[in-house]
């Protein structure tokens, strides 16, 4: 029995939601907002809202004057390559636990979740010197295979909650209609483990994207994602609102349209299954 | 099912991620034990090719006894302890909002969501600007607007105002863990129990809540890992000064700025102390939920 609903309760609830979601989201709105401004208008005295000659200056201000597009292109290799590193390590190690457990995959699974909380400060000047020592110092391969390693255990943990929803029935039946080992792969499996290795790769893209220990410690200046590049910006110079605002709304559009997507996904991926 | 062939297959497989993670574990964590045993200055020409000084436990006994250790102790649980009660108590009200019928429901989990996916160098800057700026920020407009004087907020207020700003990017995760554990509540037993006349308040103590408890204990565990190592927003908002020095920022300046390996090497160690203790508490719910 579903209960009715008077319309005066929905619109008290209607208004307080909104009110409460706009309020959350004003500070990214008021960045956007404040990017297409002069930096005059950006810290005009009441605020401007509406009334301002709309600009794209800041814009290519940043291009010009930081080479923008460098730490963007930085940003979209080293998320990417770490993310298709993880993924192609993570494969095989979650679909062998998930379809092949034995006694210890629930002590395995666990120990790689527990890598994940070693705080990262503990280990920051073993990491610099490893890093010295080969070379990897401010370089994109480096900061890749560590973003990959912080990211491993989620993503192995997303993938195996993923492939154990696969009914291992489907298998068996496709193996008694005589499916060799290639086909149970490429036309049962894989098609079934598409989707939840899609949410895997997004939502690890937006956390190695918005990772900022090791990207703030481990670069300088040829591979610093955005993340170093808009720290560059804590120490002001003049007016500046305009286009911190301009470089803050480049780095984080990409990462906020990604991030609806995958809002779904982001529960089970950050409790490691615990809540779904 | 599973053949002998298969195992072993299986176990080769595993190798990859196991082997990768277990050196990313061991050799920085035996590094950082091992040097925090030892006199390691680089900077007055102490380096690993000329051999460290054993110092025994003399590392341990400074870093507690520095007059920094406490408050920075104090500090991070205030953070900690600040954004876990500010994102759970509102992420629960918020979940139950989000949870009504209502207009446009799917927009307004949008917005709600979107400090989530924002980098942490841009929250943290955008709020120290462009809002909490004593000048030209927003507050300060509005503070203005009312006749009262602005704040100094990342000085007055350094440590609120980060706890603030953390709040702010952490509070999506508890709502949206915290909407999905109250959608699974079955609607039935809270109509029953309105039917029998129980009080809006008693029905969330009693229903609500006992339901929500162990989402909640998640959210608490999880949160902590993530805010115990809590950098960039400290990093690019105050530089650890006006009392923002958490445990993680001390550790921090030791090994960079001051470039004493030995000493922060043994605050890491704490550390990761620290961390495990929580970890244990998290490993065991995880580990619980695997079984069914």
């Amino acid at each position: 029995m579903a209960r009715a609903v008077t319309t005066q309760r929905k619109i008290i609830t209607t208004a307080a939601a909104w009110t409460i979601g706009l309020l959350i989201f004003f500070p990214i709105y008021w960045t956007i907002l404040t990017s297409f401004k002069t930096e005059a208008q950006a810290i005009n005295d009441p605020p401007l809202f509406f009334a301002f000659d709309w600009t794209l200056e800041n814009y290519a201000v940043v291009q010009e004057r930081s080479d923008y597009m460098k730490f963007l292109w930085n940003s979209v290799i080293i998320a990417g390559g770490s993310t298709i590193l993880g993924i192609l390590v993570a494969i095989p190690a979650a679909w062998s636990m998930a379809f092949v457990p034995s006694k210890r995959t629930k002590d395995i699974l666990l120990w790689m979740l527990s890598t994940k909380m070693l705080p990262a400060v503990g280990v920051l000047y073993p990491i610099s010197l490893i890093f010295v020592e080969f070379n990897l110092l401010d370089t994109r391969g480096g900061l890749m295979v560590v973003l990959m390693l912080i990211n491993l255990p989620i993503i192995v943990w997303m993938l195996y909650t993923y492939f154990k929803e696969i009914p291992g029935e489907i298998l068996e039946a496709a193996r008694m209609d005589g499916a060799t080992l290639k086909e149970e792969l490429l036309y049962v499996l894989t098609p079934m483990a598409i989707p939840g290795i899609a949410s895997t790769v997004l939502l690890n893209f937006i956390l190695a994207w918005n990772e900022a220990f090791w990207t703030l410690n481990l670069t300088a200046a040829n591979a610093a994602p955005l993340t170093a590049f808009i720290a560059s910006y804590s120490s002001p110079e003049g007016l500046f609102f305009a286009k911190l605002s301009a470089a803050s709304t480049m780095a984080i559009a990409p990462i906020l349209i990604l991030g609806w997507f995958s809002q779904k996904q982001l529960v089970r991926g950050l409790t490691f299954g615990a809540v779904k | 099912m599973a053949t002998k062939a298969s195992r072993s297959a299986a176990r080769m497989m595993m190798a990859p991620a196991v082997v990768l993670l277990l050196g990313w574990m061991l050799v920085p964590l035996i590094m950082t034990l091992w040097f925090s045993f030892t006199k390691y200055l680089p900077l007055r020409g102490d380096s690993i090719e000329r051999g460290l000084d054993w110092v025994g436990f003399s590392n341990y006994s400074r870093f507690i006894s520095s007059s920094s250790f406490w408050p920075s102790i104090q500090t991070t649980l205030i953070m900690v302890g600040g954004v876990l009660l500010i994102t759970v108590v509102l992420g629960i009200l918020l979940a139950m909002l989000l949870d009504q019928p209502m207009w446009g429901q799917g927009v307004v989990r949008i917005l709600v969501i979107a400090p989530f996916f924002v980098m942490p160098t841009v929250s943290a800057l955008v709020w120290k600007n462009m809002l909490m700026d004593p000048v030209n920020g927003i507050f300060s407009h509005l503070w203005r607007f009312f006749g009262a004087e602005p704040v100094a907020w990342l000085q007055d207020a350094s440590l609120s105002s980060i706890v603030l700003i953390v709040s702010w990017q952490w509070l999506p995760f508890a709502t949206l863990i915290l909407l999905t554990a109250i959608q699974s509540l079955d609607s039935e037993q809270l109509e029953a129990a309105e039917m029998d006349g129980a009080p809006a308040l008693k029905r969330f103590w009693f229903i609500v809540l006992p339901h929500l408890a162990r989402a909640i204990t998640i959210v608490i565990l999880i949160q902590t890992i993530f805010l115990l190592s809590i950098f960039a927003e400290i990093f690019v908002t105050t530089g650890g000064a006006f009392g923002t020095r958490t445990l993680t920022y001390l550790i921090f300046q030791r090994v960079i700025d001051s470039q004493n390996i030995g000493l922060g090497s043994a605050g890491g160690v704490y550390a990761i102390i620290l961390a495990n203790i929580v970890a244990i508490f998290l490993m065991r719910i995880v580990g619980k939920n695997l079984d069914t």
